[in-house]
Parts: structure tokens; sequence; C-alpha cells
């Protein structure tokens, strides 16, 4: 079997995360790291791999992203990816979610993965969606947040929760499956492992090597427009109480409950 | 003209109300763009549920026999409908399979495609969808080329019932060979205890901060000294892990509540979680992370260790109560 990750590069959650107001798209400057979510989807194929169920020839670590996205390679394989490849083409740029997975499908294809893993969400991004998108283009079944897959031969049986309760699914493969993030406590990168990670093979690809039609993508190909930025409606901000002294604490909250008659 | 197409989903013979938000406001939109609005169902619907939908404002209901809970097989049924009629834009009420469904048609149909959508206007009589990005910290318009699908966030559309009625018309669609290769072996199982969270006027919540389940503890022993309707609530992540039941759950997918008072422990206040309890009329949080989102949306909010703090706030709560 072989497995793709797909995993993408985000701000720090430390950082603010802005928007630019001149080109509308997220500020990528400050500090970035590999999106939280994705690390457990690359440990869930480090998992397959030590099940021994199947037998996982490869696991390939996937991003699209400018330059710096080379940084969330090193870390995925650093967490058990063999190789990874990396997507950089300026005509990618603004990419809407259509268009990010039309490209991801594209150097999947190129690759012919029995399994694609991915995150729940982009912690900058939050489209939830990007798994769905890829599979339609890959012409593959889909599922998104499992949080438990047993893996067979030609098959995966998931659980995840969705509307009415836990659902079980069983799945073909090829497939294309996001994981949710109890499905795993993914592991911390060995040291010898850090530093190896720049030494394991990378493919920089451009649209043209794995046949994108550059129509399709970047702020030109996008379906979708945004803009006209605005700030939400803010609320009163709340009473905030640093816990120094807790029996102090605790009497503040109890006068602040008896104010509104909540006790 | 343009015309509307949303998605209801049922389960044992009802719509979900999140579906029922969305046929609403598709009609609301749809006498504002010159159009009509239409749903879609597919599976085992009577005659008369799916004509149901018409009370909320659609006048055609579209049925298709295809498996249910699953994405895929109505991503080809919506697909065939909105190249053989024409609809402009298609429209989801909050939930999973909303999301699945909606980015898969995108790909399918070369939509522009926007979720988590709290409301849509309508602009030059074009629909323009507006979401809350980066923790809510921004809302983007999104505006769409040709063909677009909107995704709404949970609760965002109210339902409303006009009296109408709807035709329902049986549509024929072939699945692709790949939209049958996911089965549904066991849907909507009940993990853990049945209890109610709906009904409670104080909610103690739970989240990954009470460390393990045995965390839990201390969330219903505050919840005993408030007494009265009080119940334990929690977030996901702990259900998923398997700490406390399902039906307690809030958020996204579980349970929307809005109680007098909302105390949460150790919860880190994901959009998720929060689309499920932003209505209670008082939240207070405790969190050790100054940072976490949810102190954005509380009236009290106490940073410091729940393991600390919960104990006595239990004990000050019952010798109030005694006293
Ligand atoms: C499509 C989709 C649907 C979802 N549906 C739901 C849903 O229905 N409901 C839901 O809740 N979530 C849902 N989620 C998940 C959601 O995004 C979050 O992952 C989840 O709500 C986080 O739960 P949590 O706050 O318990 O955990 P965390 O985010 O891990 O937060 C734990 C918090 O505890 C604090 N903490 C730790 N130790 C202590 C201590 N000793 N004292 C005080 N504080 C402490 C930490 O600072 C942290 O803020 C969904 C996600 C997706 C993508
Ligand atoms: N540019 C990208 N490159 C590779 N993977 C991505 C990219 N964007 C999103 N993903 C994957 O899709 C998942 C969901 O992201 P999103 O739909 O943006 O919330 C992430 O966890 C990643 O695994």
């Amino acid at each position: 079997m072989k497995i793709c990750v797909l995993v993408k590069e985000v701000p720090d959650a430390a950082v603010d995360k802005r928007i630019n107001p001149q080109t509308g798209r997220l500020d990528r400057s400050g500090e970035r790291n590999l999106n939280p979510y994705d690390t457990h989807a690359i440990e869930a194929a480090m998992q397959i791999r030590e099940g021994g169920t199947v037998e996982v020839e490869e696991i390939v670590a996937v991003t699209m992203g400018p330059d710096t996205a080379v940084r969330a390679l090193h870390k995925a394989v650093s967490l058990g990816a063999d190789r990874s490849v990396h997507l950089s083409d300026e005509a990618l740029a603004g990419s809407d979610v259509a268009a990010t997975g039309y490209a991801l499908a594209k150097v999947l294809e190129s690759e012919s993965p029995d399994l694609v893993l991915l995150g729940q969400q982009s912690d900058d991004g939050e489209c939830y969606t990007i798994g769905a998108v890829v599979a339609d283009h890959l012409q593959m079944p889909s599922l998104t947040q499992v949080i438990k897959m047993d893996v067979s031969h030609g098959s995966l049986r998931c659980e995840r929760q969705a509307e009415y309760g836990y659902d079980t699914v069983e799945v073909e493969t090829p497939a294309v499956i996001s994981v949710g993030d109890a499905i795993n406590e993914p592991r911390y990168p060995s040291l010898k492992a850090i530093m190896g990670a720049k030494k394991k093979p990378l493919d920089a690809k451009t649209t043209g090597d794995v046949g994108i039609d550059a129509s399709k993508v970047g702020g030109d190909g996008s379906a979708v427009s945004c803009g006209d930025f605005k700030a939400p409606p803010q609320k009163a901000g709340g009473t905030i109480i640093e816990d120094e002294d807790t029996n102090e604490t605790v009497e503040k909250i109890v006068a602040w409950l008896d104010e509104r008659k909540l006790i | 003209m343009a015309d509307i197409l949303v998605y209801a989903l049922h389960y044992e013979g009802a719509f979900n109300k999140n579906s029922l938000g969305a046929v609403s406001e598709a009609a609301n939109l749809a006498s504002q763009i010159g159009g009509e609005a239409h749903a879609v169902v597919v599976g085992d619907v009577s005659d008369d549920l799916a004509g149901q939908l018409g009370n909320y404002g659609v006048s055609k209901v579209f049925r298709a026999e295809a498996p249910e809970g699953l994405a895929q097989p109505v991503i080809d049924v919506m697909a065939k409908i909105m190249s053989d009629q024409g609809h402009q834009y298609a429209l989801f009420g909050g939930g999973l399979l909303g999301f699945e469904i909606g980015a898969g048609l995108a790909a399918r149909l070369g939509a522009g495609v926007t979720m988590e959508v709290t409301q849509v206007n309508v602009v030059d009589g074009r629909l323009a969808a507006e979401r809350p990005i980066l923790g809510d910290s921004s809302i983007s318009t999104s505006t769409y080329k040709d063909k677009g699908i909107i995704i709404g966030r949970l609760n965002a559309f109210e339902s409303k019932e006009t009296g109408g009625s709807a035709t329902v018309e049986d549509v024929q669609v072939e699945l692709s060979p790949f939209s049958t290769k996911a089965k549904m072996i066991q849907r909507g199982e009940q993990r853990g205890a049945d209890v109610d969270i709906e009904g409670a006027d104080i909610l103690v919540a739970g989240g990954r901060g009470l460390g393990k389940a045995e965390g839990f503890e201390l969330a219903e022993e505050l919840a005993k000294a408030f007494g009265g309707n009080t119940a334990v609530a929690a977030t996901r992540a702990v259900v998923d892990a398997g700490w406390y039941p399902y039906a307690a759950q809030i958020g996204q997918t579980g349970k929307t509540v809005a109680p007098k008072l909302y105390l949460a422990a150790g919860i880190s206040g994901a959009i998720q979680h929060k689309v499920g309890m932003q209505s209670s009329e008082n939240i207070v949080a405790i969190n050790k992370d100054a940072n976490a989102p949810i102190f954005e949306f509380s009236d009290l909010g106490i940073v410091g260790d729940l393991n600390k703090i919960l104990p006595k706030l239990t004990e000050a709560i019952k010798a109030k109560k005694g006293g």
C-alpha cells in the first residue's frame, strides 16, 4: 500500500492571524509551522504501517504552498513520511478551496496512492473540505472526520461522528480519508529523525509538471472571489479574573453568579 | 432567472432542523432574485414527508433513490439536477454532510463554494455570502463567478412555516462507480448514556482540560452543588475519546443549547463548539490559557487551573446554598 498524506504549512497558533487588506489574502509573515491537525494524519499512516495488517511500501507527504512550506514537509518527514512532494508555482497563489483541491488532486494522480490521508481542518483555512474536493477529482470514495480506521486488504472500516451519532462505514480503497484529531495521539519526532529529515528526497513540482490547467487555479481561476472584509459585531468584553488566590477567585465567582441570581 | 436547490437531510422520518432553516432561507433568497427554490431528498422519503417541505417555502421537491447518510451519492444526484434544470445556486444548512456534499459538488460543477456562512445577502440580483474567518475575527464576503454553493453555519438560518405546498418529482440518477464504494454499516449509534442537556437551566460543560474521564467527576460534583435543573455537558473531543456520552455533546454534530448559565471547564471554545452554545444567557469559562478563544465570548472568564478552582467552587456553592 502506498499512502499519500496531505500536509499544510500554517501560521503558528501563537501568532495573530490577519488578512492583508491590500491583497485580501492571509498575511503570511511571521512564524509558521506544520498544521497540527495534519500530524494526526501522518500518525495514522504510521500506525497502519506498524499495524502490519497490510504492507505499507511508502508514505509520501504532499503539500501545495510557497517556498517556506518546505519546512512543513521536513516536519512531516521527521514524523515518519519517507519522502515528500512540494507543489509550488506563482500561478497557484490565491487559489480557493476548489482550485486547491483540484491542484492537489493532480499531484496525487501522478503518485497513484492507494490511500490519501489528510487532516480534519487547516488552522488558517478552516474549510474541512479539501478531502471531498480531492476525492471527486480522483474519483475515489471519501469520508471526513474519521476517528477510527481498521485497514484490511482492499478496504477500510471507518468510524466517525455525524449528525445523528456515530456511523460505521466500509470504504473500498483507493480512498481519500480525512481524520479527526481524536483518532490518535501523534508521536514526537526523535532528534535523529529531525536531523535526518532534510536528507530525505523532496520533489519540487510546478503546475506544468503534473498537468494542472493553469486557467483553473490561482485567484483568476477560482470560481469564488472573497473580499469586503469587515469586523464582526463586537460583544462587550467579559470580566476576566486571573486566579492568584483561589479562595478569593471563588468568592468573586460566587458573587458574580449570585448577582445574576444563578445560585 | 436564478433558481436555488437545497439539500434536505432527513433521518427516522423527520427533516433536520438546519435543513429546514436552509429551505426557508432559499425560499426567501429566491424570491429576491426572481427565481424559485427547490429541495432535493434522497432515499426513503414518503410523498407526505417530502411534501412537508412546501410548508417551508419550496415549490418543488426532487426525490432520488440513493443510499442515505453518505455524501457522494447525493453529489451525483444534485450535480445531475443542477445541470439538467439549470439551478444557479445550491444551499445547505449547517452539518457535516452539507460540508462534504457542497465541496464535492463544487468540484464536480466547477462552482464556487463557501462554508460556515452566517448570512446571505442579495447584491445586484446575485447572492453574496458572509463567512466569519480566522477564528471569527473577521468576516469575508464571497461572490461567485458562475454557480455558487453556500454551506451555512449551524443555526445560521431560521426555518419559517409558510403554509405552502410542493410537488414531488422523482428523478432517476445513475450513481458514479466510486460513489457506491463506501457503504454504511451502522448509522447513528448512540454512545454512552442517554442524558438530557437541552432541558437544563444550568450546564456545567467539560472539555479536554479535565484531563481524563475521571475528571468529569469534578464537573458532576459542581453540577450537584448547583442542584435543581443542572446537567453536565461535553465537547466532541472528550466524547470522541469516550470520556462522556454523545448525548451530552454540544456543537456542530451535537446539541444546540441556550441555558441560563453555561459554565465551561477546560474547553478551548472552538467554533464548532461555540455554534452550539453561544446563545446561552450567561457564559462563564475556566481555562488555564489566557489566549483560549472561549474568553472572547464569555461574560466571566477565569484564567486558572480547573483542578484548583472547581473543588473550591463546588464547596463555596454548597455553603452558599446551605446558608
Ligand atoms: C466538522 C467538525 C465538527 C465538529 N463538531 C463539534 C461539536 O459538535 N462539538 C464540539 O465540541 N466540537 C466539535 N468539533 C471539534 C472542535 O473543533 C474542537 O476540536 C473541540 O471542541 C475541542 O474540544 P475541547 O475544548 O474539549 O479541547 P481542546 O481544544 O483541546 O481544549 C482544551 C482546553 O482546556 C484547557 N486546559 C487544559 N488543562 C487545563 C486545566 N488544568 N485547567 C484549565 N484549563 C485547562 C486548555 O488550555 C484548552 O484550552 C468539530 C470539528 C469539526 C471539524
Ligand atoms: N495547500 C495545501 N496543501 C496540502 N494539503 C492541504 C492544503 N490545504 C489543505 N490541505 C489539507 O486539507 C486538510 C483540510 O484543510 P481545510 O479544508 O483547509 O480545512 C488539511 O488538514 C490538510 O491536510
